[in-house]
């Protein structure tokens, strides 16, 4: 097997960890929105306007920075309309999410379409070495000469876990998600909770759709998400609703991802295919095997309405 | 219950709102505008209609079939043009047909293989409307189909792929595994070897059309395996911008890539339909059309090679201009032999031609390619 070495191991170990960051954001903000007892199925759509919003103003600022404050901002806009309708009016949250998932998809191709026209390449984020860090032998170059967005997506794996377990607003989102009625006995506002984890989960959303064009195409294009939220809200299922979890479901498709596609370069006398499938086959058995147990959110999925029982 | 009632309100209009947008963005119909300049009022307009799978402004399949119909409408001022874009392959696309044909349009081009079937089931129901379908094989009376031997273009641009590449090794990104890009990765490997019998091409198949962010990342692993060239069967400049981003060259698609990557691009085997949907319009009008197969390559200018990059040395230049002569004189093709496959084994004689049946069903790869087609 000629040209198997540790540079080629390195670039997909590399790769590996970059393709992770999209899934990582967003499954994530659904990881918060789900323990706080909403579903939200529309983070494709969210993705998507993230992606164009933060690719046209990367494009019309000239700073990728600028793109991606202004694909939180489209993302908070998002998760304030789910809220709004699946919070506050009670929709199906199914229905909405998928609603939510349409109205992105179709109004980023109309922008698209209105102001750019045509594919238009940007100059998105660039690669940082950290110092020192970066010059370790074999890990630097896979963990340390990454973008911004990719350092970022795997900090907020610690930081999510210690806001959710261990400061009272985290007790209050699990309280929400499991037990609406008794949080809201004890003055936590119900609402309230979940409106913040909608806006805080659909930014997260909006970030990794802004991670696809300005963090690594450096273009837009039509469905440019091609299916990623999706995976990611089934991650949030693989992950068990714990940061840790998500990210290593996470790990499991990129890695897997730029397995396959090293595969068929190297000529390894291995199907690709396999390597393509095994991420969605681990994805069910995860899923066959806690059917049946007390994982999830108890409350996921049912509004609340104060004086009736959940 | 009012509440009850009231959100179950909001959200029926909340839902409209959103397919109401959806809609506009998913498929939108635009009528080019019409020039002023041509009222003769003695002429009638022409109304001609395309159907395109993907968005226009896709830099891909669908530009290039789009800047055909700009094309048509500069050179014969009274065609009314009328476009329906993002059409689903299948079902829908009989609808959008269907509706095109009833506005009265008289010629009408499907540019998608998944149209095949719609159009021959719409052509039987408006007899005196001409279809053209776009890459298939089924006609009828009034349906014909055109495509364009692009092998010829990116054997051509194999030659420049073939002496700009250092390290021997040429990274391909390719969709499917269909013959229709089994023959391009072919010709392209033909003419690398042709100028370069060390070099070989390395295939990735990345099983979509259109996943910017996947094309890329597949013609990043090519460079990492050591390419230092990269051409593609992809619809989005992808792997262009792997190239362009690491400093390596690429061989662009469909339409002129440089845009997208000027440092990287070196040329692209492009589609230019513009001349043959003047010939077609015109032929309609005069009543000479008739429900050809048509198959056009480098000598009608269906395909070509855009502008070469500035640097591409001229003596790559006349290799190409010597090779493209070749084609064109028509004693010789791109598929001429001796081939040999990539056991070793010769699969067209010296001196044969492989036949265009023949061509139409590639499942197998000429020495020098280096990947596997995965068996279905």
């Amino acid at each position: 097997m000629e040209g198997i070495n540790s540079e080629i191991i390195i670039v997909i170990l590399a790769t590996g960890i970059r393709l992770a960051a999209p899934f990582l954001l967003a499954a994530l903000g659904e990881m918060f929105t789900q323990r706080s007892g909403v579903y939200n199925l529309g983070v494709e759509g969210i993705m998507m306007m993230g992606a164009f919003v933060g690719f046209f103003i990367t494009l019309i600022g000239g700073s990728p920075l600028l793109g991606i404050a202004a694909s939180l901002v489209v993302g908070a806009l998002m998760g304030l309309l789910m809220a709004v309708v699946s919070v506050t009016f009670k929709a199906e949250q199914g229905i909405s999410g998928i609603g939510l998932y349409m109205l992105g998809w179709g109004l980023s191709g109309l922008l698209f379409r209105l102001y750019v026209g045509a594919i238009t390449t940007i100059d998105g984020l660039k690669p940082v070495a950290i110092p020192l860090l970066s010059d370790i032998p074999f890990l630097g170059p896979i963990l340390f000469n990454q973008n911004g967005l990719v350092y970022s997506a795997f900090l907020l794996v610690p930081i999510s876990a210690f806001i959710l377990y261990k400061t009272t607003w985290g007790l209050n989102v699990r309280a929400v998600g499991t037990m609406p009625e008794a949080a809201d006995t004890l003055g936590v506002s119900v609402q309230g909770i979940r409106y913040q984890c909608l806006i805080v989960g659909s930014m997260l959303a909006g970030l990794a759709g802004a991670f696809l064009t300005v963090g690594h195409a450096n273009m837009y294009a039509d469905n440019i998400t091609a299916g990623r939220g999706f995976i990611s809200i089934a991650l949030v299922y693989f992950g068990r609703w714990s940061p840790w979890g998500i990210m290593l479901g996470a790990l499991l498709f990129s890695m897997a991802d730029s397995f396959q596609s090293m595969v068929q370069v190297l000529g390894i006398n291995f199907p690709y295919e396999l390597a393509v499938v095994l991420p969605y086959v681990i994805t069910i058995f995860a899923l066959a095997i806690s059917f049946g147990r007390v994982w999830g959110p108890a409350a996921l999925g049912k509004p609340f309405q104060r004086g009736t029982r959940g | 219950m009012s509440w009850k009632r009231r959100s179950a309100f909001f959200a029926v209009m909340l839902v409209s709102l959103m397919l109401i947008l959806a809609g506009c963005g998913g498929s939108k119909t635009a009528s080019a505008p019409k020039s002023p300049a041509d009222s003769p009022a003695s002429e009638e307009k022409i109304k001609v209609a395309f159907v395109y799978v993907g968005p226009v402004g896709d830099a891909g399949w669908t530009t290039s079939h789009d800047n055909g119909r700009k094309y048509l409408v500069e050179k014969m001022p009274n065609v009314e043009t009328t476009i329906v874009e993002n059409v689903p392959e299948g079902a829908d696309a009989e609808r959008v047909i269907t509706q095109l044909a009833e506005k009265g349009n008289k010629i009408i081009f499907t540019t998608s293989y998944g149209y095949m079937d719609p159009t021959i089931n719409v052509a039987a129901k408006y007899p005196e409307v001409v279809f053209m379908h776009n890459s298939g094989f089924k006609t009828a009376k009034n349906v014909g189909t055109y495509f364009g031997r692009i092998y010829q273009a990116r054997y051509l641009s194999g030659i420049v792929a073939g002496k700009t590449t250092k390290s021997n090794t040429i990274g391909y990104v390719a969709a499917h595994p269909i013959p229709e890009v089994i023959r391009g990765i072919n010709a392209f490997t033909l003419g690398v070897q042709s100028v370069n019998p060390n070099a070989k091409v390395k295939v990735i198949w990345t099983n979509t059309w259109y996943d910017p962010a996947a094309e890329k990342e597949a013609g990043n692993t090519l460079l990492a395996a050591g390419a230092d060239v990269l051409a593609q069967h992809q619809d989005t400049p992808g792997p262009m911008q792997a190239a362009e981003q690491q400093g390596k060259f690429g061989i662009g698609y469909n339409t002129d890539m440089s845009k997208m990557a000027p440092k990287a691009v070196l040329t692209s085997a492009i589609w230019n339909w513009g001349p043959y949907y003047v010939k077609t319009v015109e032929a309609v009008k005069n009543k000479t059309w008739t429900n050809e197969q048509y198959w056009g390559g480098l000598s009608d200018g269906i395909v070509d090679l855009a502008p070469f990059g500035p640097m591409v040395d001229e003596g790559t230049k006349s290799l190409v201009a010597e090779a493209k002569q070749k084609i064109l004189s028509k004693k010789w093709d791109v598929f001429t032999g001796p081939i040999k496959d990539q056991t070793g084994a010769v699969k067209v004689a010296e001196g044969q031609k492989m036949t265009d049946a023949e061509m139409l069903s590639f499942n197998w790869f000429v020495a020098g390619v280096d990947g596997t087609i995965p068996k279905n």
